[in-house]
C-alpha cells in the first residue's frame, strides 16, 4: 500500500505495538501531528521538550517498552539533547523522531534547521536521516531493534517535512538485516564454568549488580544465586530496584555515597562478581585501589565495558538474565558465614545515622525514611539529582525491579520530575513519588501543567533545604564554605505554585507533621505537591572524598 | 606504539564523522586515516594508524566495533603487511640544486611531478622509514609544502581482511 511518510510512521508505531508517546509539535512535524489527530497511539503533550523526552525514559524504565519522543526540528530537537545523553547513559531504549526542514533547503541555514543527527552523534546508539521515504519502514524497524536488543539505548529517526508528506509504498520488513550489529545473548560456557568455580571457592565474594539486572529481568536470577552461593549483594545507584533492599543479603548501594558496610566489603573482598555493572568512577572511587584483593568477574553485554575501567580476569559478554540462569547451574554453595557476620559486624559499626529531634528542624532523612515505611518500599520512585537522590538511595529499600529511576550516568537536574509522569503513564494504577531537590525541581517545573492535564496523579516530595544542596556540601567540604551560587532562598512558593497549576500544594516544617502529609497526599486523586523544608545544611554522609579508595570515607557526625 | 587498523565500513553519508567523531571524544588519536570505497561498492575502508597503549588499543577496536555502520575492524600492526604513503613535497630548487635534488629523487625512486624556476615537486611513496629519510634529506634545501595520504596497508599473501573472513 502507498502511504506518506507521516503515516508511515503512524503504522509502524501500530506494528510496534506502541500504545503512548510523548511529544511537542511545531512547523516541521505538522504532517506527522495531522497523522498522531486520530491515531490508535496515545499522546502526551508535554509543556517543554525536555519534558517529553524525560518522560518518555521514565515510561520505559517503568514499563520496559521503548520510549517514543516526537519533537519538531531545531529547538524542539535541540531541546531534546539533554534527555537523550540522559537515557544513552543510563541505556534506555528509545525511539525519537523529529522533524526537520524540507530536504532541499537541508544545509542552507533554513528557518529552525539544526544538524540535529551530527548534534546527537555521540548521545544516541545509532541515528538516521531519512531522504527517501522509500527507506523510511526498513529505517524505522531498525531504529526499535537497535534501541531495544544487545546494550540497549536511544536511537533518533530526523524526517525532513517532504519526506514526511511524500508518497511511497510501504512494507514493513519482518526482520532487519544489519550487518554490523550482533548482540551477543550467551555468554561462553568455559568461562561461566570457570566463573562458577571460582565463585564456589571464594571466602568473602560480594556481587555487584548494576542496571543491567534491571534491564535484562535477571532479579529472579540474581536473588537465587545470592541466596545459593550465600554472597552478599551491593547494587549501584542503577541497580537498587534489582535486588529487594530488605533482603538480609543486601547491602545497599556502594560508591561515593555508599554504605560503609559495602564499601568495606567490596575493599576486603576476594572476589567481585559485577553483574550489568561498568565500574563507574562513582563506584569504583580511586580505581587503582579498588577492589584490591579481590579476582573480578564481569558479565555484561557491551563487549567495551569490559576492561575499559578495571582489569578483570574472568570476562563474560552476554545477556544477564541468561548468564546467571547459566551460572546457577554449576554454581555451588560456599562458605560464608564468617564473611557475612564480619560484615555484619561493619553495619552495626557504622550505621546510616541522622538525629531527628522530635521538636527539631526536619531532617531530610526523615522524611524519606518516613516515605519508605508510608509506602511499604512498593511506590514507585524517582529522583532528581543531588542530596535527595542520595538520601533516597539509602533510605528507600526498593523491593520490585522497575520502581525506581533517576538520572544515573548524566546526573541530569530535571529528570525526575517528567520521568514520575511518564512511570505513571506506563503504570496508571500504581503510586508514583518523585522524590525532589528545591533546584531540581525547578528546572522543569512546567511540567505540573502535563501532569494536571492528562490527571497523572504523581506526588512531587520536595525536600527543601533552600540551597543547590550538593553543591554546597562540596563548596563546604572541599572550598572553605564559600558558598558560591548556590542559595536558593529566593522561592518561589511551592505550594501557590502547585495551586496556580491546578494542583495541590501541601507544606511541612516539623516532624510529626511528615506522616500525616504523605498519607493526605497518598489518598488525593491528584497531582500533589509537598514542600518539605528541611534543615538547610544537612550533608550526606558516608561520603568517599574524590580521588580517594572507597574505603577511605568520611562517616561525618550527625550534627 | 602504532598500530595499523584496516576499518571495513558501509560507504554510506555520515559514516566517517561517525569514526572521527568517536576518536576524538573518547580522546584516541589518529596519526593518520586513509579511506576509499572496495572492490563492492556498498563498503568503503579506512586505514587507521593509531598511536596507543595495548589497553586504549583494545578500547578503540571495542569501541569502533559498537557504532552500526563499521563491519569489520583487523589489526594489521602484527601480522605480516605491506604498508604505504604517498607523499607530495614542494622543495626549493634552482639551477644549481636541481641535479643534485634529482639525484636524490632517483635513489629513493621517487619521481618530479612538476618543474619550476623555483621549485619541484617530488612523488615519494613508501613506508614510514622511506619517507622520513627523504623528508629530512630534502629540507636541506628547503621544503616549502609537503602533503601525505596517510597510510594505506594489505596484507601478505592471499589471506584479505574482507567480511566474514580471518
Amino acid at each position: 500500500m502507498r502511504l506518506t511518510g507521516a503515516r508511515m510512521v503512524l503504522e509502524a508505531l501500530r506494528r510496534e505495538k506502541v500504545e503512548l508517546a510523548f511529544g511537542y509539535p511545531g512547523g516541521a512535524v505538522l504532517p506527522l501531528y495531522d497523522q498522531l489527530y486520530d491515531a490508535e497511539v496515545r499522546h502526551i503533550m508535554s509543556r517543554h521538550e525536555q519534558g517529553a523526552v524525560h518522560a518518555a525514559d521514565g515510561y520505559s524504565r517503568a514499563s520496559g517498552r521503548p520510549g517514543i519522543v516526537f519533537a519538531t526540528s531545531g529547538p524542539g530537537a535541540t531541546n531534546l539533547v539533554t534527555g537523550i545523553a540522559t537515557a544513552y547513559m543510563d541505556s534506555v531504549p528509545m525511539v525519537i523522531f523529529t522533524g526537520q526542514v524540507a530536504t532541499p533547503l537541508i544545509g542552507t541555514d533554513a528557518f529552525q534547521e539544526a544538524d540535529i543527527t551530527g548534534i546527537t552523534l555521540p548521545v544516541t546508539k545509532h541515528n538516521y536521516l531519512v531522504k527517501d521515504a522509500h527507506d523510511l519502514p526498513r529505517i524505522i524497524k531498525e531504529a526499535f531493534y537497535i534501541a531495544t536488543t544487545g546494550r540497549s539505548g536511544p536511537v533518533l529517526i530526523d524526517l525532513p517535512r517532504d519526506i514526511q508528506a511524500a508518497e511511497a509504498e510501504f512494507h514493513y520488513p519482518q526482520e532487519v538485516n544489519i550487518p554490523g550489529y550482533n548482540p551477543t545473548y550467551q555468554g561462553h560456557p568455559g568461562q561461566i564454568t570457570r566463573a562458577a568455580k571460582v565463585l564456589s571457592r571464594a571466602r568473602k565474594p560480594v556481587i555487584y549488580a548494576g542496571g543491567g539486572v534491571v534491564y535484562s529481568g535477571a532479579h529472579g536470577e540474581l536473588l537465587e544465586l545470592a541466596e545459593n552461593t550465600g554472597s552478599p549483594v551491593t547494587t549501584t545507584l542503577m541497580g537498587l530496584s534489582g535486588f529487594p533492599g530488605r533482603h538480609r543479603l543486601a547491602l545497599g548501594m556502594l560508591g561515593m555515597h555508599g554504605t560503609y558496610w559495602a564499601n568495606m566489603a567490596v575493599n576486603e573482598a576476594d572476589l567481585i562478581l559485577a553483574v550489568g555493572a561498568r565500574f563507574d568512577d562513582r563506584v569504583t572511587g580511586k580505581v587503582s585501589r579498588f577492589a584490591p584483593s579481590a579476582k573480578i568477574i564481569h558479565i555484561d553485554i557491551d563487549p567495551a565495558e569490559i576492561g575499559k575501567n578495571v582489569r578483570v580476569d574472568i570476562p563474560i559478554v552476554g545477556d544477564v538474565r541468561l548468564v546467571l540462569a547459566e551460572l546457577l547451574k554449576k554454581a555451588a554453595p560456599a562458605d560464608t558465614g564468617p564473611w557475612l557476620e564480619q560484615i555484619a559486624e561493619w553495619r552495626r559499626a557504622a550505621p546510616l545515622h541522622y538525629c531527628q529531634e522530635p521538636d527539631g528542624e526536619l531532617c531530610p532523612q526523615y522524611v524519606i525514611e518516613k516515605l519508605y515505611e508510608e509506602t511499604g518500599g512498593e511506590a514507585l520512585i524517582t529522583t532528581e539529582v543531588g542530596q535527595h537522590q542520595m538520601w533516597t538511595a539509602q533510605y528507600y529499600r526498593f523491593s520490585r525491579p522497575r520502581s525506581f529511576a533517576s538520572s544515573g550516568g548524566l546526573g541530569t537536574m530535571g529528570y525526575g520530575f517528567p520521568a514520575s509522569l511518564g512511570m505513571q503513564a506506563a503504570r496508571p494504577s500504581e503510586l508514583v513519588f518523585c522524590i525532589a531537590g528545591d533546584g531540581s525541581f525547578q528546572m522543569n517545573i512546567q511540567e505540573l501543567a502535563t501532569a494536571v492535564a492528562y490527571r497523572l496523579p504523581v506526588k512531587v516530595a520536595i525536600i527543601n533545604n533552600q540551597y543547590l544542596g550538593m553543591v554546597r556540601q562540596w563548596q563546604q567540604m572541599f572550598y572553605r564554605s564559600r558558598y558560591s551560587s548556590v542559595e536558593l532562598q529566593h522561592g518561589p512558593d511551592f505550594v501557590r505554585v502547585a495551586e496556580a497549576y491546578g494542583a495541590l500544594g501541601l507544606r511541612v516544617h516539623k516532624p510529626q507533621e511528615v506522616g500525616p502529609a504523605l498519607r493526605r497526599a497518598i489518598e488525593t486523586d491528584g497531582p500533589v505537591v509537598i514542600d518539605f523544608r528541611v534543615r538547610p545544611e544537612e550533608n550526606v554522609f558516608p561520603m568517599v572524598p574524590p580521588g580517594s579508595a572507597i574505603n577511605e570515607m568520611i562517616r561525618g557526625e550527625s550534627s | 606504539m602504532k598500530y595499523v587498523l584496516a576499518v571495513l565500513v558501509e560507504n554510506k553519508p555520515g559514516v566517517l564523522a561517525r569514526v572521527a567523531g568517536l576518536f576524538s571524544r573518547r580522546g584516541f588519536n589518529i596519526e593518520s586515516l586513509a579511506v576509499g570505497r572496495t572492490l563492492d561498492r556498498s563498503l568503503s575502508r579506512m586505514t587507521l594508524e593509531v598511536d596507543a597503549d595495548e589497553k586504549t588499543l583494545e578500547q578503540v577496536v571495542k569501541q569502533l566495533n559498537k557504532l552500526i555502520n563499521v563491519l569489520k575492524i583487523s589489526n594489521l600492526t602484527l601480522e605480516p603487511s605491506v604498508g604505504r604513503e604517498l607523499v607530495l613535497i614542494k622543495v626549493c630548487a634552482n639551477a644549481a640544486s636541481r641535479s643534485e635534488i634529482q639525484q636524490i629523487a632517483e635513489t629513493f625512486r621517487a619521481k618530479i611531478v612538476d618543474v619550476s624556476l623555483q621549485s619541484l615537486i617530488i612523488e615519494v611513496t613508501g613506508n614510514e622509514e622511506k619517507i622520513e629519510a627523504i623528508t629530512l634529506l630534502l629540507a636541506h634545501y628547503g621544503i616549502l609544502e609537503i602533503v601525505r595520504t596517510g597510510k594505506i596497508a594489505l596484507l601478505r599473501g592471499s589471506k584479505t581482511t574482507k567480511n566474514g573472513e580471518a
